[in-house]
């Protein structure tokens, strides 16, 4: 219980970093964001009121702590670009990245378990070899790249679906989902590749330890033993890769929205850094963080719970 | 500790040692200046003179995809250059030493390795501005935590082996210890976190040059050039196709020979 | 667990079915979705936003004047029915047409006129929001249908200015978006989209569209894919490269009315020697440039001025600098500028520009000069670049707000507020305020195109062409009209 308590300590601890590096990751960016907001004809005098406005005129670290004790309560600041609260800005975006996550992350996760079965189980046929092989080859495909082939292939020749044309959730759920299920397989491709890679050496791992020997002795097939005995410690190293891998899954999906014009974070999250929009770039950037470390702890408790061993150590 | 016989390692190293030399003669020639436009070639489809055809300035998209894998690769090896110098050099004195400012870098390390690279990749854009050499900088320091991580956990394992309290004995100043004695040992480790890192910059490089944020026009980049290719994916697929595939490459090779190195192989 | 899985897969991949069988256009019937390639700004107050181009050509749609242009870019009654000026051209008087609401219901009173200019000219502020109607000394309302404009000094083009939008007194224009055109302001979401839905209160011709989309789309390729699939109905403003690879839609071609441009920052050092400015003139090929870019669209031009500007307008310009690469050489030479290197400033968004700078960067290389392009998002260019003018070069195009000569020539005054490239010459400043003090048009004329003239021979800036203009829509869109300015009228879109 103990271990719980402080790793949930160090969770906090790094959530304050995580957001203090990121605030000040914005605080060194050469950039005004007074003149972005008054456009070509100001006076100093107006420039210096909107200034003060802004609160631009105090200390770093005071800013750092009025910023966060705002987020915590659930305001995020006023984006410099829109003029508007940033929760106003990021409504339905978040929704939508959330979704192609969980989706992609649905679609490695419902695919990858069984390749890697698969793969283990007829390790040396033919096919496998070619499928292992293949694999690999699809490991190192960048999922944008993936992305503009499905557009081509799925959108323009195949006309599956109509790049550019997101229907949003509110209008339909299927229809959502249908749109969003091209950019989640382009992201996982290359995540459900490496991830039934891992778990076929892991089963492949297991199957030279005694026990599997044992069972073998006690006249069970294969398969038997793959299913009953090996699976349940080979999955292990894979659950905790496939809860740290949704933040490599939120990453690529910052990308891959592009590609398909899906409305999400990405396209504001890149605006509003070129464009020094620092309410809307931290708030987002802040927030996939927490995500991403909240998931890496629940991976962490996950392990813990599963496998008595780590307990240990 | 390299095992030569193994069989991803040697595809690894055949890929790989295929790329370097089309890009090392693309270093010094290519079949025509990638950059100079001809009017009266424009869109060509792939024939004899332009194997993969020519783009919508009337360039030649083999000699552009030649060079832009090269422009990619000196960015990766760049990058990975800054991580590992300023990496091993912080985790080698965390480690040794020790102490509370080990606890404080450690933490800091720890919260960085917690972003997305790519995320990370777009703070560091958003505060150098893009252009190679930022890219190659942000890139850099986006790899730092990795290396520095990794070389403190070895060196910290080793500080206790016996050829380490033998050195301490004999009176080797520690900096000697260090960095002569201690790094030749974990060379194999680190070799296969530069061939990941070299992965991970690849794929980074790509995306920020299709974002957008990476290399600039008219300068040819993997990833800058797959973005312009999307818009004639139906008149020229074998622009996108060639320039993907020059990626996959050079990403396939380095993931393999990292996996013969004995790395996890993620990416 | 597998089995579950396998069921989550299945679900997925019916949803996809479920979601195919598309193809056809979005919106039916009178509902349209149109691609422009950069968020609109800010701020939608017409009087703070009335300097980015793309977002004031949709504003047209919105908001109105006393007077606004047509198709042809005269300058015709809107609010105003009529207006009469008196002999020395500073006091103009403007009769309100009858009937005019603004999309909250309310009737255009004179009360509305009078804040709205006193508003943009900053008559209680001192500050002028709008650069084009500083020169206002005073609004005053003369009964309930008539407003007096005094100038502060003679303008016989000021009508031309009276573009400036209408708004209702006693909003806050920060945040209420209320005009008097066609259409009227539905939402916006950042990055995503902005919706217009017809006014069916317009005093004039209603609009055709019951509702526009304009959906944000800042990827060039990524427009011709929307456009490809349908899922956008229209998209103006498109370049030569990307219509080349859009198919069998429909594309009409028209003229951008832009002057583009190498704008020169004339505070970056080599460009203060005008040797150096010559040299870029000569060094690059406009022709070639509109050739590689643009496959040969586009009108060739020779200063701040372009064609539909009629009389203003000096053909013999064009080829005032005939390409000459060893002229260049030997002037960079002279000047000690051999090795001269510096970056061009982009904005991404605009493919048109990006192009042009990519065919510069190369012809600049024959001469020597090391030119690198630095690619921005719209609204950091417009930082940096426009209102921040820290930049060296920029490839850009700069429109006009009417037709009048003064919509192109006021900003390369010295000491003009909108004066990006730094622009400096006694001799321009001289002939520009006589030119604007002439009464008398032909007089008023020649002077303009003395102006014209010295920007030419100063080398102000390398002038390229006026980018044509590609307008792309899918088959059964029609309707689309083509100004002399920088404008996109959605009033007339239809389908067949």
């Amino acid at each position: 219980m103990s271990s719980v308590l402080k790793k949930t300590g160090v969770l906090i601890a790094t959530l304050l970093l995580v957001s203090l590096l990121a605030f000040l990751a914005f605080q060194i960016i050469p950039a005004d964001p007074v003149t972005m907001m008054l456009g070509t004809d100001y006076t100093p005098e107006r420039a210096e009121a909107l200034r003060h406005q802004l609160g631009l005129d105090r200390g770093v670290l005071v800013r750092y702590w009025d910023w966060l004790s705002g987020f915590v309560r659930g305001d995020m600041g006023v984006s410099y670009s829109y003029a508007v609260e940033v929760r106003e800005v990021l409504r339905g975006k978040i929704a939508v990245t959330a979704a192609l996550s969980l989706l992609s992350w649905v679609l490695v996760t419902a695919v990858s378990i069984p390749l890697g079965i698969a793969l283990a189980r007829y390790k040396g046929r033919k096919l496998e070899q070619i499928t292992v092989s293949l694999n690999q080859i699809l490991m190192s495909v960048p999922s944008f790249f993936l992305g503009i082939l499905f557009t081509w292939l799925f959108g323009l020749v195949l006309r599956l679906f109509v790049p550019g044309r997101f229907v949003p959730f509110s209008e339909s759920f299927w229809g959502c989902l249908g749109y969003l299920f091209f950019p989640a397989l382009a992201i996982s491709v290359p995540k459900t590749a490496k991830t039934a890679k891992l778990l076929r050496s892991a089963i492949l791992g297991e199957m030279k330890q005694d026990y599997v020997l044992t069972a073998y002795s006690h006249g069970n097939s294969r398969w038997m033993v793959i299913s009953r005995h090996v699976l349940r410690n080979a999955l292990l190293p894979v659950v905790t890769y496939l809860a740290m891998s949704l933040a490599d899954i939120v990453a690529s999906s910052i990308i891959v929205e592009q590609v398909f014009v899906v409305p999400g974070l990405g396209r504001l999250l890149i605006a509003s850094i070129s464009n020094r929009d620092f309410p809307v770039a931290l708030c987002i950037v802040v927030m996939i963080a927490f995500v991403v470390v909240v998931m890496n702890y629940l991976a962490d408790l996950l392990t813990q719970a599963i496998d008595p061993r780590v307990r240990l150590s | 500790m390299i095992d030569i016989k193994d069989r991803s390692f040697r595809t690894g190293a055949v890929i790989t040692g295929f790329v370097l030399v089309v890009l090392l003669i693309g270093l010094f020639w290519t079949p025509y200046d990638p950059n100079a436009m001809n009017a009266a070639e424009k869109m060509l489809s792939p024939c004899l003179r332009h194997p993969f055809g020519t783009d919508n300035f009337g360039r030649d998209i083999f000699s552009r995809v030649v060079q832009g894998a090269g422009s990619t690769f000196l960015i990766a090896l760049g990058s990975v250059g800054i991580g590992l110098l300023a990496g091993v050099f912080i985790g080698g004195l965390t480690g040794w030493y020790g102490g509370w400012v080990d606890e404080v870098l450690m933490r800091v390390n720890d919260s960085l390795t917690a972003f997305p690279s790519l995320l990370t990749a777009l703070v560091l854009i958003a505060v150098f501005g893009s252009g190679t050499h930022n890219i190659i900088l942000a890139l850099g320091i986006l790899f730092i935590p990795t290396f520095a991580r990794i070389v403190r956990m070895e060196v910290a394992r080793q500080k206790a082996l016996d050829y380490v309290r033998n050195a301490k004995l004999m009176g080797v100043r520690e900096l000697r210890i260090l960095f002569v004695h201690i790094l030749p040992n974990i060379l194999p480790v680190l070799l296969s976190t530069v061939a990941i890192s070299f992965n991970n910059a690849v794929l980074a490089e790509a995306s920020m040059s299709y974002l957008g944020l990476g290399v600039q026009p008219p300068d040819p980049s993997l990833g800058r050039m797959l973005g312009e290719a999307q818009a004639y994916l139906l008149r020229a697929p074998w622009y996108a196709v060639s320039t993907g595939l020059a990626i996959v490459l050079l990403v396939l090779g380095f993931g393999l020979l990292s996996e013969g190195l004995g790395g996890e192989g993620r990416a | 667990m597998k089995r579950f899985l396998s069921f989550l897969l299945v679900l997925a991949m019916t949803a996809a079915l479920c979601a195919c069988g598309g193809g056809k256009s979005q919106s039916s019937g009178s509902e349209f979705t149109v691609g422009i390639s950069a968020d609109l700004d800010t701020s939608l107050d017409p009087h703070v936003s009335s300097s980015s181009a793309g977002t004031r050509e949709v504003l047209f749609n919105i908001f109105e004047g006393l007077v606004k242009p047509d198709t042809e870019g005269n300058l015709i009654p809107a609010i105003a029915e009529d207006y009469t000026v008196n002999d020395t051209a500073d006091v103009y008087t403007y009769t309100l047409r009858e009937g005019v609401r603004f999309h909250n219901g309310n009737p255009v009173t004179v009360g509305d006129v009078v804040f709205s200019l006193s508003r943009a000219a900053g008559l209680e502020t001192g500050d002028p929001l709008v650069a084009d109607v500083a020169a206002i000394a005073d609004v005053r309302a003369e009964g309930e249908r008539t407003v007096v404009v005094t100038l502060k000094a003679p303008d016989t083009e000021f009508n031309s200015h009276m573009t400036v939008a209408i708004i209702p007194e006693g909003i806050d224009p920060a945040r209420e978006v209320v005009g008097t055109g066609p259409f009227r302001f539905v939402s916006r979401t950042p990055q995503e989209s902005v919706v217009l839905e017809r006014f069916d209160d317009y005093w004039g011709e209603k609009a055709v569209p019951s509702k526009v989309t304009l959906k944000v789309i800042p990827d060039a390729q990524t427009m011709v894919m929307s456009l490809r699939s349908g899922a956008i109905d229209l998209a103006a403003r498109l370049s030569s490269s990307q219509v080349s690879s859009l198919g069998d839609l429909k594309v009409i071609e028209g003229c951008n009315n832009i002057v583009q441009a190498l704008y020169l920052n004339n505070d970056f050092e080599p460009f203060r020697d005008i040797r150096v400015r010559q040299a870029l003139c000569y060094a690059i090929d406009k022709q070639k440039v509109i050739d590689l870019s643009a496959d040969g669209h586009g009108t060739p031009l020779g200063s701040s001025m372009f064609p539909a500007f009629g009389k203003y307008f000096v053909p013999g310009l064009t080829d005032y600098y005939k390409p000459d690469p060893a002229k260049a050489k030997a002037l960079l030479k002279e000047a000690g500028y051999e090795k001269l290197s510096f970056t061009i400033t982009v904005a991404s968004n605009m493919p048109m520009h990006v192009d042009a700078a990519q065919v510069i960067v190369e012809q600049l290389r024959e001469v020597g000069v090391d030119a690198k392009i630095n690619q921005v998002e719209w609204a950091a260019w417009y930082k940096e670049v426009y209102s921040g003018r820290n930049y060296e070069a920029t490839v850009v195009g700069l429109d006009a707000h009417g037709l009048a000569a003064s919509d192109m020539l006021a900003r390369f005054q010295s000491d003009h507020a909108k004066n990006f490239v730094n622009f400096r010459s006694e001799e321009y400043d001289e002939t520009y305020a006589k030119a604007i003090a002439t009464v008398d048009g032909d007089a008023q004329t020649a002077l303009f195109k003395q102006c014209e003239t010295i920007l030419t021979e100063q080398a102000a800036n390398v002038y390229l062409q006026d980018v044509a203009d590609f307008v792309v829509m899918q088959k059964d869109v029609t309707g689309w009209r083509f100004y002399p300015l920088y404008v996109m009228d959605l009033s007339t879109l239809t389908r067949v």
